[in-house]
């Protein structure tokens, strides 16, 4: 099973958070003061006005020491360089592709970021309408981003399942260093890329296998900041792993 | 006989009971319904995403798009569905209202999209839709500086009276009835929408302005209430 690329960003966040001494997370509003005092620095999501430190987003406010944050509870996914991310094609120009990203920009790949040559007289022939893709953010320019396949890992999507959860839940479902989604791999036998864009692609050798490994993530999604997630998922895997057939525990012993 | 008691019995400065549902549009990035008594409307916000045609897009900052209309059961007599006249001006006004409070200058050749739908309609339906449209925003994740609230003040023959309803907009005797929406942004309480029908003195205009103030504290109130209570 290939390991999974991820956003270094949010794992290195989220040790420090471990270490660091940390406050209850309490639900803020945009315009509501977080801390008051100039020692405070604003992090993402926030702005300083005076003394205070404002929330401009809806989400749930972390204070790390001296700084503070908001985790963002919703909102559209923005791209970054470096983020993996899947995507579907939907217009094809001269020289490369036109991508839909989930996101307020349309993403392009060129035919020269592809890592196989593709024959320039029919682009249609590597890539058509509505193929998706899992790609690489490797620009980002006033209008668009710029996507690369030249990459371990990236490349056309052939078979399989693609569900669509909320972009900000994604390090929950990746966990710290990927552990919740190998926890989700092991257990269901499926082969599971998450793109940053909050497109999760599911591909198991039982539809049974895949559905199963698609609740899990919900479950995730859903119960995204509670205590203990790592367990409960845990908890419904197991529980869960009859119901869902006894199709992944034979691949189990196959392996 | 002056206007002394209000047809509700309600005290002058004293709002509707306000209700705040989160999330009533399970296809929208965020939505919410607000309602002041019998006033009720439902907001949703799709966006940012990507701005169709091309050259309503703006290099510099996104663009914030707002289409406020009444369902055809929401008054007494049948509304005709559709934009007209008076929903055009509304949206309109809507969107310079919430303008100041949204941080739209971060998604450049973008929309955010507002529709807003009045299920019911007693009076101050534009202030309920700017309510429900500033925690819809809030709800979608759109970066803001601060929120909106709106209420509408009314100055009832000498009486200055917050939230009016149609009864009270219709009211004849001595002075007649003058109404005036107005929204304050919850933060920086700069006033954001002001509109006036009926006639008011230059002192009583300032007065209004100061219970409007005061009663959109009140609604802000009511926001953060409900956007706190929203589960994870």
């Amino acid at each position: 099973m290939e390991a999974i690329k991820q956003d270094s960003r949010d794992m290195k966040s989220e040790m420090t958070e471990q270490t660091a001494e940390k406050k209850k997370r309490d639900i803020v509003i945009p315009g509501e003061t977080i801390v008051t005092g100039s020692e405070y620095l604003p992090g993402d999501c926030t702005a300083r006005d005076g003394e205070d430190i404002v929330a401009i987003r809806f989400g749930l406010s972390d204070i790390t020491d001296r700084f503070v944050k908001v985790i963002p509870l919703a909102g559209v996914y923005i791209p970054r360089k470096g983020n993996s991310i899947i995507c579907k094609v939907t217009d094809i120009t001269f020289n490369g592709w036109i991508m839909d990203i989930n996101s307020p920009y349309m993403g392009f790949l060129q035919v020269m970021e592809c890592s196989k040559f593709v024959n320039k007289n029919d682009l249609t022939e590597y890539l058509d309408f509505g193929d998706m893709v899992v790609a690489e953010v490797y620009a980002i320019k006033h209008r668009g981003v710029d996507l690369t396949l030249r990459a371990r890992g990236l490349g056309k999507l052939e078979d399989g399942m693609i569900i669509s959860i909320n972009p900000n839940k994604v390090p929950r479902v990746i966990g710290r260093e990927g552990s919740m989604i190998n926890l989700i791999k092991h257990e269901t036998g499926c082969n599971i890329t998450v793109g940053q864009n909050g497109l999760v692609w599911i591909k198991g050798r039982t539809v049974e296998s895949e559905l199963f490994a698609k609740e899990a993530i919900m479950l995730i999604v859903e119960k995204s900041f509670v205590d203990g997630l790592t367990e409960k998922v845990e908890e419904f895997l197991e529980k869960n792993r009859k119901k869902f057939g006894n199709s992944v525990k034979s691949e189990e012993k196959g392996k | 006989m002056a206007y002394t008691k209000r047809f509700d019995g309600r005290a002058f400065d004293e709002l509707r009971k306000m209700k705040v549902k989160i999330g009533v549009v399970p296809r929208a990035d965020g939505s919410a319904l607000f309602s002041f008594g019998d006033t009720i409307a439902i907001a949703a916000v799709y966006g940012p995403r990507p701005l169709h045609p091309q050259h309503m897009q703006n290099p510099e900052k996104g663009v914030l798009r707002v289409n406020y209309d009444m369902l055809p059961f929401s008054v007494t007599e049948r509304k005709k569905p559709g934009p007209n006249r008076r929903s055009s001006e509304i949206s309109k006004v809507i969107e310079w209202a919430l303008s100041p409070a949204v941080r739209i200058d971060e998604f450049p050749n973008t929309v955010v999209d507002i529709f807003i739908q009045v299920l019911q309609a007693n009076a101050s339906t534009r202030c309920a839709a700017i309510n429900a449209a500033a925690i819809a925003l809030a709800h979608a994740g759109v970066p803001m500086n601060e929120l909106v609230g709106a209420v509408s003040i009314g100055k009832i023959d000498k009486s200055i009276v917050a939230d009016l309803i149609k009864e009270e907009e219709d009211y004849e005797d001595g002075e007649g009835a003058t109404d005036m929406p107005m929204a304050f942004t919850s933060r920086s309480n700069k006033l954001c929408l002001l509109q006036l029908d009926g006639k008011i003195s230059g002192e009583e205009l300032k007065e209004a302005i100061k219970a409007g103030e005061k009663a959109c504290k009140k609604v802000y109130a009511e926001q953060k209430k409900a956007l706190k209570m929203v589960k994870e």
